[in-house]
């Protein structure tokens, strides 16, 4: 078979528009943030251009910064909440029978065929006093309550008292995990689907149980799909704004709503540029973690 | 009664911050440059999302034979962000106060032609020297509000007439959880330095400091700093008091006969719309028309009773629903009224309320 790495016009012709488009549309935007980053915010709220690392000093300050901290806690927790739901769901589709991998796929991706703002939206109808969930669990309790008054004890479960779910940290976590399930399932899914089952197999039959197979078979070899997913949910975490916008508290406010804010209200382009940068710095950050990991790891062996 | 339609979930009003959906991506070609006499019978209006009459578009069109492409923004930031580098096409625009100013400037917008507006006479003295814009060279008055406490009737024994219902402790801890503030930060400093008898336009770093503080001292009892869906959470028995917008007020009380709407007698923030036409608007006279034509006494009332605003054309007045005039929420009290104050931009003090808005968020 002929090397396609032979071919080298061939090749140039169909890499050319992609290349142009990122060069263009990703390279040259962010060009002119990390330019803005150095600037300063004029009198009304124009970027000038300048050499100033004011910006930077000004991010690394003691609220900025307490602001990033929150942020990296929220996206760990979420993205931990999602790796645990998200691990199960992945083998159960990867494993499932072949006609019904399909189906269960379009499942996990069926979420993206509506916009995220209708979805966290729908989060709000769900979570909020007059919510969903608390209309189902006055359901619940009037349910109990009843039962209680026919074996004889009327008024043990007390009156409602609906649940304050909505406008705190929980609900942005509750908002990421399920935003970013997804993006941490189908990498996982992909890893999984690709894992020779003889493995598992031949780690049950050499008398090693459930539990030890997939620790020790199982989750070692799907690694490559485990960071894969589990770097995606954090990074999009990370840097979100809508989630906690529409579902946080007095104290959700995380680094994506901060780099908003300055761009938005508070018109100083220089300062949030340079915010998205000490942003990108930290995504970065956690890729050379990655790729430090997974270089160290690669000895027990790429599922490939 | 004519009213567009809205859901709790989410509803869209003149002041709502619906992400995405009201950022209607438009794409007109800048027909900057042409002869004024070729100019084609189209005008491109760029307004605030249910900020119209019903008949207004219909009239003008069958009365000029010109054709309106409209079109919405959500709020003033995201109007300054599409024009600031260039106009992409718009002839006319609905900035607030300080964005007028701001407008004014950075040379945003164009000086309007007094003679071809000889509706302009229709506008209320009150509203022809404003401080952002003396003698309406820039800007023709639209609609005006104020922003107060939408509340509960029910749960409170008076109207909270003070910004002490929320940063006096002794009044705060009633509603504790039951309150939301606007996430707006020169609005929420600003009632707390209202609160403490400053102005709403403070640039002294100590008055903003300890608003700030007040802020932050009131956190524990406020449920959210909602973007501008204060008038869902109150309908939904989210919270007893919001902060808000009065015409966002309005439009639950007439859901709900339980709410009501009262503006702080310490003041607050008073806030006006108006019509502009920004730099190289393609259709600068059927621009002119336009505005003419809302600023015309029965189209003016017929928009002001379909939206309950309250407009700053005085030859209206006899033609404005009863209804409305009788209701503080959309006309309060002219002795509250001149104790509020418009949000002027504050130049590089906005670094100010930004780090005072962001310690209150992180604290």
């Amino acid at each position: 078979m002929e090397d396609w790495r032979k071919s080298k016009a061939a090749f140039a012709i169909f890499m050319a528009p992609a290349t142009f488009w990122l060069l263009l549309f990703f390279t040259v935007p962010l060009a002119i943030i990390w330019v803005y980053s150095f600037g300063e915010r004029g009198p009304q709220g124009q970027t000038e251009l300048a050499v100033s690392l004011e910006n930077y000093a000004r991010a690394v300050e003691w609220i900025p910064l307490k602001i990033l901290w929150k942020s990296l806690w929220i996206a760990t927790i979420s993205t931990v909440i999602c790796l645990l739901l998200g691990f199960p769901l992945a083998m159960g589709v990867a494993f499932a029978p072949k006609r019904w991998k399909n189906p269960l796929l379009l499942i996990v991706i069926l979420p993206f065929w509506t916009n995220l703002l209708i979805r966290t939206y729908a989060w709000i109808a769900i979570l909020r006093i007059s919510g969903f969930l608390n209309f189902g669990l006055e359901w619940a309790h009037g349910l109990l309550d009843a039962g209680f008054g026919v074996i004889g004890m009327p008024g043990l479960m007390g009156e409602f008292q609906p649940l304050e779910l909505l406008y705190n940290n929980s609900a942005v976590i509750v908002g990421l995990v399920y935003v970013n399930l997804p993006f941490l399932v189908l990498p996982l899914y992909a890893t999984l689907e690709k894992l020779d089952k003889s493995y598992l197999e031949a780690s049950l039959d050499l008398g090693a149980g459930q539990w030890r197979t997939f620790f020790s078979v199982t989750v070692p070899l799907t690694m490559p799909g485990i960071a894969s997913g589990v770097l995606l949910a954090f990074i999009l975490s990370l840097g979100t704004f809508l989630t906690p916008d529409l579902l946080g508290g007095t104290d959700s406010m995380m680094i994506g709503n901060l780099i908003a804010q300055e761009f938005g209200p508070s018109r100083d382009w220089p300062f949030g540029s340079a915010l998205s940068f000490v942003l990108m710095y930290v995504t970065f950050f956690v890729l050379w973690l990655r790729a430090t990991v997974a270089s160290r790891s690669s000895g027990v062996g790429e599922a490939g | 009664m004519i009213k567009m339609g809205r859901s709790t979930l989410s509803g869209v009003t003149r002041r709502n911050f619906l992400m995405g959906s009201a950022a209607v991506g438009v794409s007109l070609v800048a027909g900057a440059g042409r002869g004024q006499a070729a100019e084609e019978k189209r005008v491109n209006v760029y307004n605030w999302d249910t900020y119209i009459g019903e008949q207004t578009l219909g009239t003008f069109n069958a009365r000029t034979g010109i054709q309106v492409q409209y079109d919405l923004f959500a709020n003033n930031e995201e109007l300054y962000a599409k024009l600031k580098e260039g106009n992409p096409g718009y002839d006319v625009i609905f900035p607030s106060d300080y964005m007028v100013e701001l407008m004014i400037t950075t040379g945003v917008i164009v000086p309007l032609d007094h003679s071809k507006l000889p509706n302009l006479k229709n506008i209320h003295k009150n509203f022809q020297n404003q401080a952002y814009d003396p003698g309406m060279k820039y800007s023709a008055p639209y609609m005006w509000g104020t922003m107060g406490f939408g509340y509960r009737k029910s749960k409170f024994d008076k109207a909270p007439d003070s910004w002490g219902a929320v940063y006096d402790p002794a009044q705060a801890s009633k509603y504790s959880g039951k309150i939301a503030l606007l996430g707006d930060q020169r609005v929420v400093i600003g009632s707390a330095l209202k609160y403490l008898g400053y102005s709403m336009n403070s640039t002294d770093e100590k008055q903003i400091a300890a608003a700030r503080d007040l802020v932050i001292a009131a956190k524990k009892h406020i449920k959210s700093f909602a973007e501008d869906n204060g008038q869902d959470l109150l309908l939904s028995k989210e919270v007893d008091i919001a902060m808000e917008w009065n015409g966002d007020i309005v439009q639950v009380m007439e859901e709900d006969s339980d709410l009501s709407y009262v503006v702080p007698k310490e003041g607050s923030n008073v806030w006006s719309d108006n019509l502009c036409i920004p730099k190289d608007a393609p259709h600068p006279e059927n621009a002119h028309a336009f505005i003419n034509h809302v600023l015309d006494a029965k189209v003016n009332a017929e928009i002001a009773n379909t939206i309950h605003y309250a407009t700053a054309n005085a030859a209206a007045k006899p033609m404005l629903l009863q209804e409305d005039l009788d209701n503080p929420a959309v006309y309060p009290p002219e002795a509250i009224v001149a104790t509020c104050e418009a949000i002027v931009d504050v130049g590089d003090n906005t670094r100010l309320y930004d780090e005072a808005w962001t310690a209150i968020q992180a604290a």
